[in-house]
């Protein structure tokens, strides 16, 4: 299908293209930026005054409870979240019922993700059998069935010696791992970060030098056999100042961060908040102030909406009983924008933190919008302004804590491949 | 950040109309209602040395006491504390009801609720079920906090500052010690902002580091890691209640370690005020945070404690149903 946007902002972070004019698409293909070729011929012709053209985004942290019960969501549910979030392409966590550490589990959900023809659907193999960190998946089976990386998703690798072994075997098939860096015994049982609230609020918290140790024994471990590694959601100052030092040593490590972590604190938590519960937790606004100057320094390479979804059902468990996670995929670029509005970081670069950044990570072609790349794309309108309604989202998540906040910038189209998936 | 709607913004203890309507924690609670629970437990206590103890002051309205937790002192208080205010009272022991089939907190709640409970006390292991309760209920039936992990024991700590005021002075002008496992207390947080709402001036908290952390500091208290420096110039001592799961995190090595840094003896409890008042919440470890001849001394009110935890029960349910007017 032959496809033309009128009078569009196009703002494309891969070589810096910003200004107003025509996107022609063909065969799934931008085939021009600018003036149009005199014989194209479309049979969509999208008005775009108003909005703006970027590559669409790219989810490194994506739990679509595919394997699993279906309860609190699935890939149809959680995949057309992300759509409507401006989402083209997706990580899945292998944190499944069951774990996706076996070529079963990745071929189930690949030939899901076949079907809805949604967003473009990448799969984690599970680095270690069922997360344990216990002993080594078949990396290279998982791959055959289309594992494009290998992930830890929130469980850190207890043992440093077999976390060597894991990223040595990883760094012969050439695909970067991610992992969650943090010292297990030392967060073990915390439900929140450690500090003032946690003390009032009488929960076990997870301190920042958990974190901290951990990540900095994941990248020493990593410099040994010289795997790629990226650390998908740091949420402390001081474990991204240790992946700033091993870039500057020219170590392949890099690191993401949640937007979650980028708007919030453990304020948030207030008395017992279920919806501010995620893993790594909220810290302190000195901590969610470093991070958005080591976003804007370019320490920090991509943004992830870490979504991760969980039905009505869980909504009358206790802070401690309910799981971590906050499911805003479909906020994610409103939420991010509050960073531009607020002077953090101008919009093309968060439209690379959301884009670029992320795909690099996964070792993914970055998303363009020059003339020959997939059409891949978000469109938006910048201005329109709305009130977050979370029963209204597409997720079947509930757990979000964004619920009445009023946000700017809303995705009017998605494009995957040059076809519409999602329009508003 | 602008426009951004916080949970639990607002107290969730007060109505639309600024009435207690649960009592969930001490901290929060405006020094209006707190000194309004105590002048009413004062009004109680004198009941409780009448022939007939009962007043009908909630005649017809069900309490359901719900314990998640053993307890003896607080379950059995909580219960005469309501039939004494004439109300009909439900026990409900849960490891014997639907917990152990998996029901949810909020499910046994509404069935409850089906029954025309008018209030609930709860006890739960996992802090902030008393706030989940109370959230998930609104203004539909009262809720008290009868301890909820780690966080609040609100009655506790009004029953402990109702017997500092009756029997050691004015908590304006008392310097106020809490010694031992403050870090897992839910009783010393409740206390602590008990003590600042009603103006104590000094309030600090004494133990080994690993159960009383820094970090304590943070609630407004100073911190001791030396008993003798702790106790000096003290006028009230608040001893806890040291669990023995806290050896098997190495938290402790041994009872006798703690007892021979932090136990209170007649020794050492020469180094506070003289005649300074001994409390603690029960039940007693003897020769572990407290000696027998402190415990049994002058200086102990442990039992008048109980008997004050009875009236301000009485007045915190009452006030809670909204009928304090009719003692």
């Amino acid at each position: 299908m032959h496809r033309i946007i009128r009078n569009i902002r196009v703002m494309d972070p891969g070589d810096g293209f910003d200004a107003v004019t025509d996107l022609a698409i063909a065969d799934g293909r931008i085939v021009a930026r600018g003036p149009l070729p005199a014989d194209f011929q479309a049979e969509e012709v999208l008005d775009g005054t108003g909005l703006i053209a970027c590559p669409g985004f790219v989810e490194t942290s994506f739990q679509g409870h595919t394997p699993g019960h279906g309860r609190d969501g699935d890939l149809a549910s959680e995949l057309r979240a992300a759509v409507a979030g401006g989402v083209t392409q997706v990580l899945l966590r292998p944190d499944t019922l069951p774990v996706a550490d076996t070529p079963a589990v990745l071929q189930e959900q690949r030939a899901v993700a076949g079907h809805l023809a949604l967003a473009r659907v990448h799969l984690a193999g599970a680095l270690t059998t069922q997360l344990q960190g216990v002993a080594l998946t078949e990396m290279a089976g998982l791959m055959e069935s289309g594992a494009i990386v290998f992930s830890q998703a929130k469980k850190p690798v207890a043992s440093a010696a077999l976390l060597r072994l894991a990223l040595s075997y990883a760094a012969d098939l050439g695909r970067p791992v991610l992992l969650h860096g943090e010292e297990s015994e030392l967060a073990a049982h915390g439900v929140m970060h450690e500090g003032r609230l946690s003390i009032r609020l009488g929960l076990i918290g997870r301190p920042v030098a958990a974190e901290q140790i951990g990540v900095q024994r994941d990248i020493a471990i990593a410099a040994l056999s010289g795997c790629p590694v990226h650390f998908p959601h740091l949420s402390t100052a001081a474990a991204v100042a240790e992946v700033a030092a091993a870039r500057q040593r020219g170590e392949p490590v890099t690191c993401g961060v949640s937007i979650h972590h980028l708007l919030l604190t453990e304020q948030d938590v207030g008395f017992f908040n279920l919806h501010a519960k995620i893993l790594p937790p909220l810290r302190t606004a000195a901590d969610r102030d470093a991070l958005r100057h080591a976003l804007a320094a370019g320490a920090i390479t991509a943004i992830s909406s870490d979504h991760c979804p969980w039905g009505v059902d869980r909504e009358g468990m206790t802070f401690i009983q309910a799981p971590f996670g906050i499911a805003a995929v479909e906020w994610l670029l409103p939420l991010a924008l509050r960073l531009v509005e607020e002077g953090v970081v101008n919009l093309m670069t968060i439209l690379r933190l959301l884009s670029i950044g992320p795909a690099q990570a996964l070792g993914l072609t970055p998303p363009s919008l020059a003339v020959g790349a997939t059409a891949d794309l978000c469109i938006f309108d910048p201005e329109s302004r709305f009130m977050v309604e979370p029963t209204q989202g597409w997720s079947r998540g509930r757990n979000l804590p964004y619920g009445q906040w009023e946000l700017r910038g809303q995705v009017r189209f998605t494009l995957v491949a040059g076809r519409v998936i999602f329009r508003s | 950040m602008s426009a951004t709607l916080r949970f639990g913004e607002g107290n969730l203890q007060y109505d639309a109309q600024g009435r207690l309507r649960h009592l969930l924690s001490t901290e929060g609670l405006r020094e209006r209602e707190l000194l309004q629970i105590l002048d009413t437990a004062e009004s109680f206590l004198s009941i409780a040395n009448r022939s007939v103890k009962k007043t009908p002051t909630l005649r017809g309205r069900t309490i359901a006491n719900l314990f998640f937790e053993n307890s003896t002192r607080t379950r059995s208080t909580f219960e005469l504390a309501a039939k004494r205010l004439s109300a009909d009272v439900l026990n409900i022991a849960v490891s014997t009801s639907s917990a152990s089939k998996g029901e949810s907190l909020t499910d046994m709640i509404d069935n409850l609720m089906a029954m025309q409970v008018d209030g609930f006390v709860i006890r739960h292991p996992e802090a902030g079920a008393a706030h989940l309760v109370a959230r998930h209920l609104g203004d539909s039936a009262l809720v008290v906090n009868a301890g909820d992990g780690q966080h609040a024991h609100p009655t506790q700590a009004l029953l402990d500052v109702f017997t500092i005021r009756r029997l050691g002075g004015p908590i304006e002008d008392r310097v106020v010690a809490i010694v031992g496992d403050v870090f897992h207390s839910r009783v010393a947080r409740s206390q602590i902002h008990a003590l600042s709402v009603l103006g104590c001036p000094e309030i600090r908290v004494i133990g080994p580091r690993t159960l009383v952390p820094e970090e304590l500091s943070a609630l407004g208290v100073h911190v001791y890691h030396d008993l003798q420096a702790g106790l000096r110039g003290v006028d009230v001592i608040c001893a806890l209640r040291l669990q023995r799961e806290r050896m098997e995190s190495h938290r402790l090595p041994s009872l006798d370690e703690f007892h021979r840094r932090f136990g209170l003896t007649p020794e050492r409890l020469q180094w506070a005020e003289p005649g300074a008042l001994v409390l603690h919440p029960g039940p007693m470890n003897r020769g572990v945070e407290i000696a027998s001849e402190v415990a049994d001394g002058a200086q102990a009110v442990i039992l008048q404690q109980v008997a004050h935890g009875l009236a301000v029960r009485m007045a915190v349910l009452a006030i809670l149903a909204g009928a304090a007017g009719g003692v």
